[in-house]
């Protein structure tokens, strides 16, 4: 690919673009903060900030990098973990070497995997019905994502899926956020020091934020 | 007090052999003896017996010259942090246990024969740019250029890699990140080695790549296995090293 | 009758004889250099030095080393420090005090002009080291610091932390690779030199054996360089790693090459003393412990008491009881022997009584503990790793430990040895430490050897081989070499005996230690030859090698190294008999002052004894090297 032979360049792709995909995770977080408002309200708004953002050009572009983001991270973490994976002669018979990491760190595959995983399953269950789907409109005409939102979550199985998923993202981004700035070359020990602390930080926010909303909805409707 | 120990040794005739397990037991051992005249002790017991010793690979056996290194219970230099093979004692193993050997694995280390490998992928990675280019009778005097204590110090934190394999050993990607990063980033703090910094960088890094060493996923493994605790932000300083050469091509 | 030997020492003053060789050396033109071959065997610092140096120039280089990487030499271990005269410390160090002192630390049994030529080169090594990266410390201001060492009364060694010769030796392995990429050096790594090939007495290449595949080869060239280090492992306890051997000097000594002073080892006073029968090395601290540490041992040889325990009134301090002005900064010969004598009196101390203390409590004390955390941190670390035991809490222990091969392949001025076509460099020759080697000058001399001095005299010999004809390795003497070598292995496997390598490496060291080691006499001498010369024998007949030949076979190569050391030895001996004085590290028992100081001997001493084999281990024929000293006056070593 384009001046991204090496595996270090690879990296700096995998580090933009989780970076990104940590930026928008924000942004999805902050909008789905309006689930939280009082419930007519909540409804009316949460679906015109739909309708707009479906509307926009400029989130049009964002949403095309989100997609291009998720494929090249993924492609990357695939073409990444099968170029050093253990041979037959190179794997231990006995293994302790576990002791010496944290075990998110090394699990990133598969915490990738559920976040893929989740990933598919949340576009076809509010995506690709709001795009493509026939939902029943609201006062101000707008698509009633609302309702199917609130519906997914009042169910058990699905909150419960929902949560692993986002342990999943916490984890993987308790390692992947300090990660993605030292494969971009963060050297200097302080602010490694304090990116390592923000990391920690914004994971726990994140995952916070995304486990508030369905149970506080689970909970409450 | 005597110890008594059993051992779980890998034993591979050469590089094409598939390779197994072999149980000994020692008895009599002293506590103050390090591993690898425990493993003398063995080869002499097995040798008496008229089986074939142990191959392993030592030399200065005072943790400099980083000839030496297995994988011991599963971990690279054995159970202390930071420390070489040669400097694990048997002081650190209890009574009756059992002990598992195995050599570094790694696509880039052949296995050679029982826990010998074969690790001259870091030569030719030094090899590729490893270096600063100067000749024999060209260099000026040394005080012309002072360099900071600190600076010095850094380049000194990295240039102390011993070149034992450890990082690759344990490393799940079996990268070889950590003793590359600490190359570049000796190399790269010094004026002396700023004149070949970008050409030094990439040629490395490819080469590290044509070698079939595998990526860095950062989680830390190499630096608490690697004897001289040579630091992971050597890695941090690779990638930036790495990111500034390519965006200067 | 002894013959005389001459050193063809370049005419004219002291000062100028190096720039008057090199003004003169004959030179090769770019477009011949790569026509020539040469072999360099070791890739420590002096062979690493001279290959890259020599590959620099356009020369066809084929470089070799036991180990898996020529970054792995021993001379890696050196901890100390290097010397060179910068005076950046404006403390009146100059090249003519530096030869001066590294002469007197030799106990005036070295080459002058040399020495001189070591001096002169000293101050551009450490522009080049520099300017390879090597991070050596320095001070705030950012320019290069320095201390003293050993003594000497002004600070000129250089030092990277505790791993001046690691840093050094990346140095120069770096630069070999360099120019490995490049193509014009060969690297021979895990190949191990067995003989030396030799036409008309000029030398044309050597057989080796591929560690790996045991494949004997072949290797032509226009000049070899041997560049294999120090055979203290001889004593098989030392300083030295595992595979250090004396068998590329050797194999070449047999096929003529005169061995000069091989009995002139030095022990280093501050190492690890043995803890067992399985020990097989001992480790070495470094020496600047003894400028805060004292050293002592109990005035009662039965006092069994923990040492915090003993009180002052009940400890000795020897050293500086016996050396008051120098105290425990003794040299490291006297520092050694004086240890010596304790254990051997019965005042040794630790489980195997064989152990001196080495004790900071004073310093602790006076200095605070942070300071000497500081000074001494990774040492006491290092202690504290190897022996369980924190130094903080309670005195090192320690013990001389052999360490240093003064002796070697006799060279002449051009490092060339009485092969033509032969060239010896770093510890492998004796040439320029006399008797007693002063701290921090090897790693300089093996630098100065591979960067300075072999570039210009090798390339002053391959002048005269450019329109002889190109040595050929299907030669019929390389034929036969091969065959020897072949059948020489064939035969430690044939023996199937009771004994290994290891046990009779362990049995003849113990035996130079006690009798051709710290201190020799004539009577301890002449019983230790016999005892070598039939346990040799039995060695030829009761030796255990399993495997075979065609594969990684480790006792194979141990068996090889003994075999050499059981020769070597008994020369040692013949060595330290033949030298009726005490000298440096050479202590003759008879030949002592009333106070236990070294007599030595001027009027009949002042020669190098240069041994040629004459097919007889037991009846070596000694030539001798006039030491001729016209630029100092000879004085008697005193540091009371
Ligand atoms: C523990 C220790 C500490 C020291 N500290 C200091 C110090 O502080 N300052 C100082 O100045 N000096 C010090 N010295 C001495 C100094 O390190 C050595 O004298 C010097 O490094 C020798 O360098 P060299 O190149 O001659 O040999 P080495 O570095 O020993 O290299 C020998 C080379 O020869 C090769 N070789 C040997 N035999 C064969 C064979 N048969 N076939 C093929 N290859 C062979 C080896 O593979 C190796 O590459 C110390 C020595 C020791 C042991
Ligand atoms: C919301 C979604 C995601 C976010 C925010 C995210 C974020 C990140 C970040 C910041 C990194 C660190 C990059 C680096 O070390 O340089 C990373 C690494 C990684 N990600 Fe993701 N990621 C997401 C989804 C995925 C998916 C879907 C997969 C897999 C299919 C995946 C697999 C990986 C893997 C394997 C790594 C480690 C790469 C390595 O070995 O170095 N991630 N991720
Ligand atoms: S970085 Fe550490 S573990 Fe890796 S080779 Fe160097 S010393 Fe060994
Ligand atoms: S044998 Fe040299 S580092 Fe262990």
């Amino acid at each position: 690919m384009l001046g991204f032979s090496s595996t270090i360049s690879r990296k700096y792709l995998m580090a933009i673009t989780g970076l990104f995909l940590c930026l928008f995770l924000v942004i999805h977080l902050l909008g789905n903060f309006q689930l939280l408002l009082p419930e007519d309200e909540a409804q009316l708004q949460y679906n015109a900030y739909s309708a707009f953002l479906s509307g926009n050009i400029l989130v049009k572009i964002i949403a095309y990098v989100l997609y291009i983001s998720i494929i090249l991270h993924s492609i990357d973490a695939i073409y990444l973990s099968f170029k050093s994976r253990k041979s037959k002669k190179t794997r231990y018979r006995y293994d302790a070497r576990k002791r010496a990491s944290k075990w998110y760190s090394r699990q990133m595959m598969l915490l990738g995997v559920i976040l893929f995983a989740f990933l598919v399953i949340h576009f076809y269950d509010f995506w690709y019905p709001f795009k493509f789907g026939e939902l029943t409109l609201d006062q101000q005409g707008n698509k009633d994502l609302y309702q199917l939102v609130i519906a997914s979550f009042q169910n058990i199985g699905y909150v419960a899926w929902y949560s692993v998923a986002i342990l999943a993202l916490f984890f993987h981004l308790l390692h992947g956020f300090f990660s993605a700035f030292r494969s971009l070359g963060l050297y200097h020990p302080y602010y490694a020091q304090i990116i390592k602390l923000i990391g920690v930080i914004f994971s726990l926010l994140i995952c916070i934020g995304y486990l508030g909303i369905p149970i506080y909805i689970f909970i409450s409707r | 007090m005597p110890m008594k120990l059993q051992l779980k040794i890998w034993r591979q005739k050469n590089s094409d052999d598939l390779g197994k397990f072999n149980t000994y037991e020692l008895k009599d051992l002293n506590p103050a003896m390090s591993f690898l005249e425990m493993l003398d002790t063995l080869n002499l017991q097995l040798i008496k017996n008229k089986e074939e010793p142990v191959e392993f690979d030592h030399d200065c056996r005072e943790g400099i010259c980083g000839q030496c290194g297995v994988m011991i219970n599963g971990i690279a230099h054995g159970k202390p942090k930071n420390i070489t093979t040669c400097q694990l004692h048997l002081r650190e193993f209890k009574d009756g246990d059992t002990i598992v050997i195995e050599p570094f694995r790694a696509k880039a280390f052949p296995v050679l024969k029982d826990l010998k490998v074969d690790r001259s992928a870091f030569d030719t990675l030094i090899a590729s740019g490893g270096y600063i280019g100067v000749e024999t009778g060209q260099a000026p005097e040394a005080n012309t250029t002072p360099i900071p204590q600190e600076i010095a110090e850094q380049a000194f934190d990295a240039a102390a890699c011993i070149g034992c394999g450890a990082c690759v050993a344990t490393c799940k990607n079996e990268s070889a990140a950590l003793f590359v990063g600490a190359k570049i980033s000796h190399l790269a703090a010094l004026p002396q080695g700023k004149a070949e910094r970008e050409k030094r960088v990439l040629n490395m890094v490819n080469r590290m790549d044509e070698l079939k060493f595998g990526h860095c996923t950062n989680t830390g493994a190499c630096q608490v296995e690697c004897p001289q605790d040579i630091s992971v932000l050597h890695i941090a300083k690779l990638n930036y090293e790495y990111l500034r050469a390519k965006l200067k091509k | 009758m002894a013959k005389f030997i001459a050193a063809k020492i370049p005419e004219g003053p002291l000062e100028k004889k190096w720039q008057n060789y090199k003004d003169q050396a004959k030179l090769v033109s770019p477009n011949n250099r790569k026509k020539l071959e040469v072999i360099v065997i070791g890739t420590g610092l002096s062979g690493a030095s001279a290959a890259a140096s020599l590959a620099e120039m356009g020369y066809q280089v084929k470089s070799f080393c036991f180990q898996d990487s020529p970054r792995r030499a021993h001379s890696v271990a050196a901890q100390g420090g290097v010397n060179a005269m910068k005076n950046y410390k404006n403390d009146g160090d100059s090249v003519q005090r530096m030869f001066f002192d590294t002469l007197k630390g030799g106990d005036f049994r070295a080459r002058e002009a040399n020495t001189y030529r070591l001096a002169q080169c000293s101050a551009a090594l450490i522009d080049q080291a520099v300017a390879q990266g090597v991070p050596f410390a320095r001070e705030y201001s950012g320019y290069l610091s320095n201390r003293s060492f050993g003594g000497v009364q002004v600070s000129r060694t250089f030092y990277a932390r505790g791993q001046t010769g690691q840093q050094l030796l990346l140095g120069a392995y770096q630069a070999l690779l360099r120019q490995q990429a490049k193509g014009k050096v060969k690297i021979f790594n895990r190949h191990e030199m067995l003989e030396l090939v030799c036409e008309n007495n000029t030398a044309k290449g050597i057989i080796t054996r591929n560690l790996v595949s045991g494949k004997i080869e072949r290797q032509a060239a226009h000049a070899v360089v041997i560049a294999s280090g120090g055979f203290g492992k001889i004593y098989y306890l030392s300083t030295l790693a595992m595979g250090c051997n004396a068998s590329a000097i050797w194999r070449a000594h047999k096929k003529g090459a005169l061995m000069a002073n091989p009995s002139w080892t030095q022990f280093h006073p501050t190492s690890l003393p043995q803890s067992g029968s399985y020990q097989s090395k001992l480790t070495l601290m470094s020496e600047s412990l003894r400028n805060d540490g004292r050293i002592w041992v109990p005035k009662n040889k039965k006092d069994a008491r923990n040492p915090n325990e003993i009180p002052e009134s009940d400890r000795d301090y020897y050293l500086e009881r016996k050396y008051p002005s120098y105290g425990n900064l003794a040299p490291r010969d006297i520092a050694s022997r004086a240890a010596k004598e304790q254990i051997d009196n019965g005042f040794g101390v630790g489980e195997l009584k064989n152990a001196v203390y080495l004790d900071f409590a004073k310093a602790i004390k006076d200095l605070g503990k942070t300071t000497i955390q500081k000074r001494y941190g990774n040492l006491f670390d290092m202690y504290e790793k190897i022996t369980g035991i924190n130094a903080f809490k309670e005195p090192m222990k320690i013990s001389p430990s052999a360490h240093f091969s003064m002796g070697g392949l006799w060279v002449d001025y051009d490092l060339q040895t009485s092969i033509a076509g032969l060239f010896a460099i770093g510890e492998a020759n004796f040439s320029d430490h006399g008797a007693n080697r002063l701290g921090a000058n090897s790693l300089l001399q093996a630098c100065v050897d591979g960067y300075y001095i072999l570039p210009y005299t090798l390339q002053n010999y391959l002048a005269t081989q450019i329109d002889k004809p190109k040595p050929a390795a299907h030669n019929q003497a390389f034929v036969d070499a091969e065959e020897r070598v072949k059948k020489q292995l064939q035969t430690y496997l044939n023996t199937n005996g009771t004994k290994t390598p290891d046990e009779y490496h362990k049995e003849l060291g113990k035996l130079l230690y006690d009798y051709c080691g710290l201190s020799r006499s004539r009577k301890g001498l002449t019983y230790v030859i016999k005892e070598i010369q039939k346990l040799r024998e039995e060695f030829k007949t009761n030796l255990l090698v399993l495997g075979d030949t065609y594969q990684i076979n480790s006792e194979l190569e141990k068996a090889g190294r003994v075999a050499d050391y059981f020769e070597l030895a008994e020369l040692m001996c013949l060595d330290a008999l033949n030298r009726e004085e005490s000298c440096g590290a050479h202590f003759r028992e008879e030949y002592q002052s009333d106070e236990g100081e070294a007599v030595r001997n001027d009027d009949d001493y002042a020669y190098t004894a240069a041994w040629e084999w004459t097919g007889n281990p037991s009846q070596p024929e000694l030539h001798k090297e006039k030491l001729v000293f016209k630029n100092v006056s000879l004085s008697t070593r005193s540091y009371k």
